[in-house]
């Protein structure tokens, strides 16, 4: 079974958010990682780019292939973690933990349109 | 739609080990039981076990079975012993691929097999039977009626005539034998599809099943998913048919001319490849290499001179290799090795140069 935290902001697109007074770290889900399988590669974007919810922002890579990472939120990135670089396996490891982008949040109340965990979870299983 | 799909004789196997299973060419089909990486590097250090099932077999028969063989198959057949398995193609006229597959000379007087793409079964029956006039030959589609389970590594031989009490170790690469085994009839044959030694076994169903639960009793064999089972035929540059090989992608175009015999009297499509190998084709399919870490998958474009000269047949990020590859139809003039090009990956532009489409040396029994 597909793990979830509780506090995090979640998305249809299976991406969630960790909100740390303005910013948030933004990451995808364990369920988006079991069914991607092996992780190879993150296209991450830029410090200074702008994300817009909705939107594109990169793309997480399993062996077979690639799926677009999707904004959950807008705002300007502040950080990427360079450590999915050289090993994007963490994301399989502990996807929660291994966040991608760290967004300086342009509109806090986007953040309304996300799941909560128990809403995501129901969300994951009515997929099948 | 999910209703729809087939399921192997080894399905509930899959599902009892945890295999995540998913739709291919019309079968429900498993395509890792633990990780394509896990399992990928198995086959190439010590062995791994496929259910193939969904693959087709269809036995041609009769007084002209060699003489039909040898007029739809692009490889020559003519006096090939028995226990004996070549590669080739089915071509249209036009030199287009209607699919390629494996002809095994049966020791059953005037009896072929022809091994067939699963998503292709419907549509060479269908070819074949419609090639068949003047012809005194049977077409039998049993495909319903055997099992294939492909056991790939360099463990494959010890570890297969240990546990099956087999004597396998005679066979060379690409010859087959017809044994009984439990009393039913067996096929084992030293083929595969991921650049290692190893076999690839035929039986009924309920036979395929105890091969398949005699094989797992052994620590060593870990089973494998499709997902691998690309990976690791990718990187040997073996073609995938609908990728490397379809009805716009001719032999000569994939660089297969090796398997079609131009100094065979006649087959279907001859006039067309013989007019491509003495004239040259526009395109080829080449091997091409990322300077870059990001991966190409298929459909992606080539770009060269700031316009498109080609599209990503595969690609992958190599597990044995750690290299960032793809095959890609290209423009002939785009088409020799170390060319400069470019791969649209997303938005993006990523600096690639052409080189020789075998990413890994095959390891076959000689």
């Amino acid at each position: 079974m597909a793990k979830t935290i509780e506090g995090l902001y979640y998305s249809e697109s299976h991406e969630w958010v960790r909100v740390e007074g303005e910013y948030g770290y933004v990451g995808i889900t364990d369920h988006a990682q079991q069914a991607m399988g092996n992780i190879v590669y993150v296209d991450m974007p830029e410090e200074g780019d702008e994300v817009e919810k909705d939107s594109d922002f990169g793309a997480v890579e399993s062996v077979k292939a690639a799926s677009d990472l999707i904004a959950p939120i807008s705002g300007e990135v502040v950080e990427v973690n360079e450590a999915l670089a050289d090993a994007p396996e963490l994301i399989n490891k502990d996807a929660y933990e291994n966040w991608i982008i760290k967004v300086k949040l342009s509109d806090a109340s986007e953040l309304e349109d996300l799941m909560n965990a128990e809403d995501y979870a129901a969300f994951c299983e009515n997929e099948h | 739609m999910e209703e729809n799909l087939k399921k192997t004789c080894l399905y509930d196997k899959h599902v009892a080990l945890g295999a995540k299973m998913s739709p291919f060419a019309g079968f429900m089909m498993p395509i890792e039981y633990s990780s394509i990486i896990d399992e990928h590097t198995a086959v190439r250090t010590t062995v791994g076990m496929f259910d193939v099932s969904h693959m087709g077999e269809i036995f041609v028969s009769g007084p002209d079975a060699e003489r039909f063989v040898n007029h739809i198959f692009t490889n020559d057949v003519k006096g090939l012993e028995a226990g004996k398995v070549l590669y080739g193609m089915m071509l249209y006229p036009d030199g287009g691929v209607v699919d390629d597959l494996l002809v095994y000379r049966m020791t059953a007087e005037n009896t072929w097999l022809l091994v067939v793409n699963a998503s292709n079964i419907d549509k060479d029956v269908e070819w074949i039977c419609g090639q068949t006039e003047g012809f005194d030959v049977k077409i039998d589609n049993a495909s319903e009626r055997w099992g294939q389970i492909a056991l790939q590594g360099p463990k494959a031989e010890e570890i297969a005539e240990r546990v099956l009490d087999m004597e396998l170790s005679d066979l060379a690469f690409y010859t087959f034998k017809e044994i009984t085994w439990y009393d039913a009839p067996l096929i084992a044959s030293r083929t595969g599809y991921t650049g290692e030694d190893g076999f690839e076994f035929y039986a009924a169903p309920e036979v395929i099943v105890r091969l398949w639960d005699i094989l797992l009793t052994d620590a060593h064999v870990k089973p494998c998913g499709l997902g691998c089972r690309d990976t690791l035929r990718f990187e040997a540059g073996l073609p995938l048919y609908g990728h490397e090989l379809s009805p716009e992608i001719s032999p000569i175009e994939s660089g297969l001319g090796m398997f079609v015999k131009m100094d065979k009297e006649e087959f279907i499509g001859k006039e067309a490849v013989l007019k491509q190998k003495t004239e040259g084709t526009t395109k080829k399919v080449v091997g091409i290499e990322l300077k870059e870490k990001a991966i190409p998958r298929a459909g992606y474009e080539v770009i060269a001179d700031g316009r498109t000269v080609g599209v990503v047949t595969t690609g992958y990020h190599t597990i044995s290799t750690d290299r960032s590859v793809c095959t890609a139809l290209v423009e002939k003039a785009y088409s020799a090795l170390d060319t400069e090009v470019e791969i649209k990956i997303r938005k993006k532009l990523f600096k690639a140069v052409v080189c020789k489409k075998r990413f890994y040396d095959k390891k076959y029994k000689k």
